[in-house]
């Protein structure tokens, strides 16, 4: 509390501080940041009175949320390091698989090939595309390959895994086998954001938006029933981000596509408390280092408030504010590679303070090319020394009551809020990405970024600045063995000849059936579907046929 | 301060010094989709006066062909985030089988440095990287034009 005596004295203070500053620096200006916030050279209680404490920060573990979703936040369990692996075929991946739960993990992932992302099996695309960024799971075998030796139950796993969800599909049938209960079965579908797929990741984006949407709200249902430790959502403003959103549009378009996918589950019938205590979120975090605290912070306290007044949920549970981090690749420069070290590690510090719950480093490399295993040890290495060398994890939201971090803070909210009006206004996120209106506002923000960039306005050390000459390329990746891949392309038709076809063709008219019918769960026909040998391309191959293929915007 | 803008790098008559409009194709081919790096690209180009024809991904290689063909381009441009460039010598293959060999294919994404021989030697004009300036990526495409003209069409 400020007396009077202390609030003339601090005008004084700062007055003459003015006048000081602007005699030395007098051609000083404010920068904006990412988000086009000004940044002021100093702030004070002029711009965040610490008697705001209650209604801006209180405590964790309950609104407005700001300072965790925990009440003991790191202190408690430090964040899940969750390294993306990229192995060749399913043997392979066990192998490494193996290794990582030897060595006491408790939480997986699971990244499938290129291939697998766009549909198709691994017999019909160009073998050189094979197993160079993920693991080639075609078949229910293949998961079972995958997770041979590694206990199932209770470990969480996270499958980076699209509409219609084939990986999950595999998941469930591999517990079926191995005779292990649905309800032990926990973790994430890490890609089940159709919408961020169609606007900013074409990759994973499979179905049309109708057809994802459809089959995405029946994964929903199937899993809130039968797998109830499964997170079936994961909304991801990280594609958006690496597109070239800003971080507070980034934040603004994963809180209105929650929305929308809130919305989208309460028209089905399922109750808001229990389904949104299932959504995660994931995102991109840059070098902004402010920016991206600041937008953890504000993005936490939207949402709690969006599921109390919107989205009528009351209990704690559905206001946590889950989310998985990963340090941002565009950041990275292939110029001085071994700088990225210190970006990657920036970016990581601003994830923790900004209370994330997960969070995967990038490889140094990562702009050279798909990771290698030496670079790859570094980005956990980062984890474990800000963890435990530099005790980041000590103290929950140490840069609370910071008069910048608060008013950024509040600044951020503001701006993703009225992102968020814009959305709101074209009639929701579903609308505002079919009529390209989002992809309009990335492509203008990445242009933007890349002016600023380009005229040398923002520095990118060994990129406009510093740069050096004769920089030898220290890169030199290894793509999978083809005999591997020759392998596995026989075990794929030796699996197809040993399967009943008849039985593979039946469950896929069931398929064709579920797509025509709204009443039945496509997603259970699914589940049946790879149990009988059906396969990733087959699944997606049909429910193209008949829902639609994913045609994103073409717009440059 | 440093000035925000940034100026047209290509003399704004480039296409008067052509006889006729310089025409790029921008495309990705394979499976990957991030299209961050040719939306870019196809801006920069536009912004210096060049025709951009700008395709969807996943693009069959015939069909590039057969679009720059019908597009009578000067250039391709393949961007590749995630391993497509590995498909590249095919397209250099079929361009050769086509007779088409003077359009010029320049290569921009995430290369890996002992992969980019493999482009060079099939073909490629130009291999661009994350960083590589608006000013590069321009300026190699306008000169790869000018040669293509002056190739084809004997004058310049």
């Amino acid at each position: 509390m400020s007396s009077n005596s202390d609030n003339r004295l601090r005008e004084g203070a700062e007055a003459r501080w003015r006048v000081s500053y602007k005699t030395q620096l007098p051609d000083d200006a404010n920068r904006l940041n990412r988000s086009g916030i000004e940044i002021k050279p100093i702030y004070s209680p002029d711009d965040w009175d610490s008697e705001r404490y209650m209604d801006d920060l209180g405590f964790p573990g309950e609104a407005p949320w700001t300072r965790g979703i925990y009440p003991t936040m790191h202190r408690g369990r430090a964040w899940s390091q969750r390294q993306l692996i990229g192995l060749a075929t399913p043997k392979q991946y066990n192998e490494r698989m193996r290794k990582i739960v030897a060595a006491g993990a408790t939480a997986l992932s699971v990244i499938p090939c290129n291939s697998v992302y766009r549909g198709y099996d691994i017999d019909q695309v160009d073998p050189l595309l094979l197993g160079t960024c993920g693991t080639t799971i075609n078949t229910v075998d293949d998961m079972e390959t995958c997770l041979d030796g590694v206990p199932i139950e209770g470990m969480s796993i996270a499958l980076n895994d699209p509409s219609p969800f084939t990986l999950l599909a595999f998941l469930l049938a591999t517990a079926k086998r191995r005779k292990v209960s649905w309800d032990q079965i926990t973790g994430t579908s890490n890609q089940s954001d159709f919408i961020s797929h169609f606007i900013a990741n074409h990759m994973f984006y499979r179905l049309n938006l109708h057809g994802a949407r459809r089959v995405f709200v029946d994964h929903v249902s199937f899993a809130n029933e039968y797998v109830p430790r499964w997170n079936p959502v994961s909304v991801v403003g990280q594609h958006m981000q690496q597109a070239g959103a800003t971080p507070a549009e980034a934040m603004a378009f994963t809180l209105s596509t929650a929305i929308q996918f809130a919305d989208d589950c309460t028209a089905r019938g399922m109750n808001p408390d229990e389904f949104l205590r299932r959504f995660t979120f994931f995102f991109d975090i840059s070098i902004s280092f402010f920016e991206e605290v600041a937008k953890m912070r504000a993005g936490r306290r939207i949402w709690a408030r969006v599921v109390r007044e919107r989205l009528g949920a009351t209990s704690t549970e559905a206001q946590r504010f889950k989310f998985h981090g990963q340090t941002s690749g565009m950041d990275l420069t292939r110029q001085q590679p071994l700088n990225n070290i210190a970006r990657v590690t920036t970016q990581a510090i601003a994830g923790i303070f900004g209370g994330l719950q997960s969070m995967h480093t990038d490889s140094y490399d990562e702009v050279l090319s798909t990771p290698t295993e030496a670079a790859a040890k570094i980005a956990v290495a980062t984890q474990n020394i800000l963890r435990e060398e530099a005790h980041l994890s000590e103290v929950i939201d140490p840069l609370a009551g910071s008069y910048y971090v608060e008013s950024l803070t509040n600044e951020m909210e503001e701006n993703i809020v009225a992102v968020m009006d814009i959305i709101s206004e074209a009639g929701g996120m579903f609308e505002a990405a079919r009529m390209g209106i989002v992809q309009q506002m990335i492509g203008e923000s990445a242009a933007r970024f890349q002016d600023q960039i380009d005229s040398g306005e923002q520095t990118w050390v060994g990129v406009n600045r510093y740069q050096e000459e004769d920089e030898a390329p220290i890169t030199s990746l290894k793509r999978p063995d083809r005999i591997l891949i020759e392998e596995h392309l026989a075990t794929l038709s030796r699996f197809k000849e040993e399967r009943s076809n008849d039985a593979v063709a039946k469950s896929l008219d069931e398929l064709t059936r579920a797509a025509e019918d709204e009443k039945i769960n496509i997603f259970a026909k699914i589940v049946d579907a790879v149990e009988v040998g059906a396969t990733n391309g087959e699944v997606c191959g049909r429910l193209r046929r008949d829902l639609g293929f994913g045609k994103p915007l073409v717009a440059a | 301060m440093i000035k925000a803008t940034v100026e047209p790098i290509v003399a704004p008559d480039l296409n008067k010094l052509l006889g006729r409009p310089a025409r790029v194709m921008v495309t990705k081919i394979g499976l990957d989709g991030h299209d961050r790096g040719s939306r870019l690209v196809a801006g920069f180009l536009r912004d210096a006066g060049m025709e951009v024809i700008y395709t969807a991904p996943w693009q069959a290689i015939e069909t590039v062909l057969r679009q720059a063909l019908e597009e009578d381009v000067d250039v391709i441009g393949i961007s590749s985030l995630a391993t497509d460039h590995l498909l590249v010598p095919q397209l250099m293959e079929s361009l050769r089988d086509a007779d088409m060999n003077d359009v010029a294919v320049v290569v921009g994404g995430i290369i890996p440095d002992n992969e980019i021989s493999l482009l060079e030697e099939a073909g490629v004009a130009a291999v661009f990287h994350p960083g590589s300036s608006r000013d590069e990526i321009v300026g190699r495409i306008a000169s790869l034009i000018f040669e293509r003209r002056e190739k084809v069409e004997g004058r310049l």
